[in-house]
């Protein structure tokens, strides 16, 4: 994205764009640098219809308009991994996945009994266990519909049930029973190592897992709290979309949008699915990969799916805030205050809240033309 | 008594000097100048809407806590870098210089380590101590300690100096060398005779005698610590644990770079520019008196 901001201001900008779901907001608030994947399709006589997405795939790249405005493309979501070895190895059944945090915390203290240096490790720690996790439970991560309904979006991170989560969690670091391997995706590979038994990250883990992993695993929808009412509910997006830039030639265009109907293809989606572990990005390609029997011969590559195609709520649609780079960095900061044990959560919690706040106020004040 | 050259064409000293002003106008005037435009703007990430804001991104600097501690964590870091990176370079230059079999493989040994690039100096360090899969850090828990620098902030800052320090002391090293090279062997001999050992001959003559190089170093290691180091620290530990390892030029290349804040980070830009400036301004009026030319 930083050398795309680089080209489009030296006036050479790439026709499409792969941009990451953090930074969807700031390109949609980019007005005069882009053009709807909607307009696109609609000027070059392609058919196209939004409505063929999975609805929290779709929804999330829809202006509050109702026009698409960017091209889903590797859409991915959090889901939890285990290896089964390890979990045999410390006489746990695996037959069944822990679906609950106290099933996970049960199961980390039996893997650490039975002499497991780390028994649970998180990737994406904000993505998975602030944002997905507040989705998942049907509470609010933040306003507005989380950054969806408007650029007045505020922090709310610091509900009681977050509150409680990142402090079991922050127990279990103290117990060595949930070990903490660094920012983004660095912890994955203490999975595919084998030193660590479980991980919440991307479905787009799977790939890399399928192809490196000398060791049975299988993959759980996120744990969740079952007293929780509305839990589970759907997780949110993660992955990236294609953006079209702004100031090109019409035949150009043209070339673009037969490309996108190209890659958006029922057969095309399905394979790179089937491939990677990101989600099938329309309704079509989920049944054709299903009519495959893909899923039946891989057991758990549908948890990823099934976790999206879910009737959405206001407060699980997904999450798009301004600055989300700089607060997805805030999270990391505060978050690594609680394991290393220098903040409650509920001081770390406050502090996204404070912090983001701040961002999200001055985003708004730079985008509200 | 002083001795001046004089030119008495008035347009002669400026053509010689034309090339370098221009080098200078263009790689530092023109981007400096553009950054003290940009602190007081405020604009998408594009750049397709632009608004001045006065000194609003200065105002929101202040108000943010972090960015205040960061004063204190980039004080500290550029201090170690420098003083360790001078002091381990002097060592080493004074041993280097006193090899007689070898010196050539020595000194190409040391000074290798500059031909290597920031961020790659910074991954070559983080290797050694990964937590779980780095050689150091397996040695260091053998040894009983339990090397942890995503939590704790104090292994962090230890793993960004060393990568620092251990990429500047090539430089040091070099220029250390040649002036060691340039002290009259006369003297130090002349010394010898007197009684004086090589500790007291080093104190007492070749540490004066470095002066102007230790002072042209140090003014040289901060400013490579304040501006050059912002690669190791994101390749190391992207400034945490939380803010712990972030200095001031590792937040102005996040802040531009990866999130897009023109605004706020040419505003911390101008910030840093001033102060390496007093820092430079302090360093020739105060420090420079204690050097002997």
């Amino acid at each position: 994205m930083t050398a795309a901001v680089a080209a489009f201001r030296a006036g050479n900008a790439p026709h499409i764009l792969q941009v990451f779901e953090v930074g969807t907001a700031t390109m949609m608030a980019s007005k005069g640098a882009i053009v709807p994947v909607g307009k696109v399709m609609k000027d070059a006589g392609q058919k196209f219809d939004p409505k063929a997405y999975i609805p929290a795939v779709g929804g999330y790249y829809t202006a509050p308009s109702g026009e698409m405005l960017s091209m889903p493309f590797n859409s991915s979501t959090t889901v939890f991994y285990i290896n089964k070895d390890a979990f045999k190895a410390a006489g746990i059944d695996t037959t069944k996945a822990p679906t609950s945090w106290p099933e996970v915390a049960l199961a980390a203290a039996q893997l650490k009994a039975s002499g497991h240096k780390c028994p649970l490790t998180i990737a994406w720690q904000g993505w998975t266990q602030l944002e997905s996790f507040s989705a998942w439970h049907n509470v609010e991560f933040a306003t507005k519909g989380n950054g969806l309904g408007g650029l007045d979006a505020r922090m709310k991170v610091n509900s009681p049930l977050h509150v409680r989560h990142i402090g079991n969690l922050a127990n279990m670091h103290q117990q060595g029973l949930f070990v903490y391997k660094g920012r983004a995706n660095v912890p994955e590979a203490t999975f595919i190592s084998g030193e660590c038994a479980m991980i919440t990250t991307s479905a787009g883990f799977y790939g890399n897992v399928k192809k490196n992993a000398k060791f049975a695993w299988a993959i759980a929808p996120l744990p969740y709290y079952p007293d929780v009412p509305g839990a589970p509910q759907n997780t949110v997006i993660g992955g990236a979309s294609l953006w079209v830039m702004a100031g090109k030639k019409p035949d150009e265009y043209k070339g673009v949008a037969k490309f996108f109907n190209y890659i958006s293809s029922p057969e095309v989606q399905s394979a790179s699915h089937k491939r990677t572990g990101y989600l099938p990005i329309t309704t079509a390609a989920f049944q054709l990969t299903e009519k495959s029997g893909f899923y039946k011969a891989n057991p758990g590559s549908d948890v990823a799916v099934n976790q999206m195609v879910r009737k959405v709520t206001d407060k699980s649609r997904g999450i798009r805030l301004g600055n989300y780079v700089q607060i997805r960095t805030i999270e990391d900061e505060e978050l690594e205050g609680v394991w290393a044990g220098k903040k409650t959560a509920k001081e770390a919690l406050d502090n996204i809240v404070t912090r983001g706040n701040e961002l999200l106020a001055r985003f708004e004040k730079a985008n509200k033309k | 008594m002083e001795k001046r050259v004089f030119f008495r064409s008035s347009w002669l000293p400026w053509v010689l000097m034309a090339p370098q002003v221009a080098v200078i106008a263009l790689f530092f005037f023109w981007p400096a100048a553009q950054a003290l435009l940009q602190s007081v703007q405020q604009s998408d990430a594009f750049g397709t809407s632009v608004e001045w804001v006065g000194l609003e991104n200065f105002r929101n600097l202040w108000n943010d806590q972090t960015y205040l501690a960061s004063f204190y964590t980039t004080a500290i870091f550029s201090s170690l870098v420098a003083v360790l990176g001078i002091g381990i370079s002097l060592l080493l230059a004074v041993f280097a210089d006193r090899i007689v079999k070898g010196a050539l493989a020595y000194k190409t040994l040391l000074i290798w380590p500059y031909a290597v690039a920031p961020a790659v100096a910074g991954v070559l360090w983080l290797f050694m101590f990964a937590p779980s899969v780095g050689v150091v850090a397996y040695w260091l828990g053998v040894m009983g300690m339990d090397w942890n620098h995503l939590l704790n902030s104090t292994h962090a800052m230890a793993l960004v100096v060393m990568a620092a320090v251990w990429k500047q002391i090539s430089y040091n090293f070099l220029f250390f060398l040649a002036g060691l090279q340039s002290i009259p062997k006369s003297l130090i001999e002349a010394a010898a005779i007197d009684g004086a050992r090589p500790w007291r001959r080093f104190w007492t003559i070749v540490f004066p005698l470095l002066s102007p190089t230790t002072f042209f170093l140090l003014v040289i290691n901060v400013v490579y610590a304040f501006f050059d180091t912002f690669a190791i620290i994101d390749a190391a530990t992207q400034g945490g644990p939380g803010k712990d390892t972030a200095i001031l030029v590792y937040k102005v290349y996040f802040d531009g770079f990866k999130a897009m804040d023109m605004g706020g980070s040419a505003a911390q830009s101008v910030v840093l520019m001033v102060i390496v400036v007093a820092l430079t301004v302090v360093q020739f009026r105060y420090v420079e008196k204690k050097v002997n030319y």
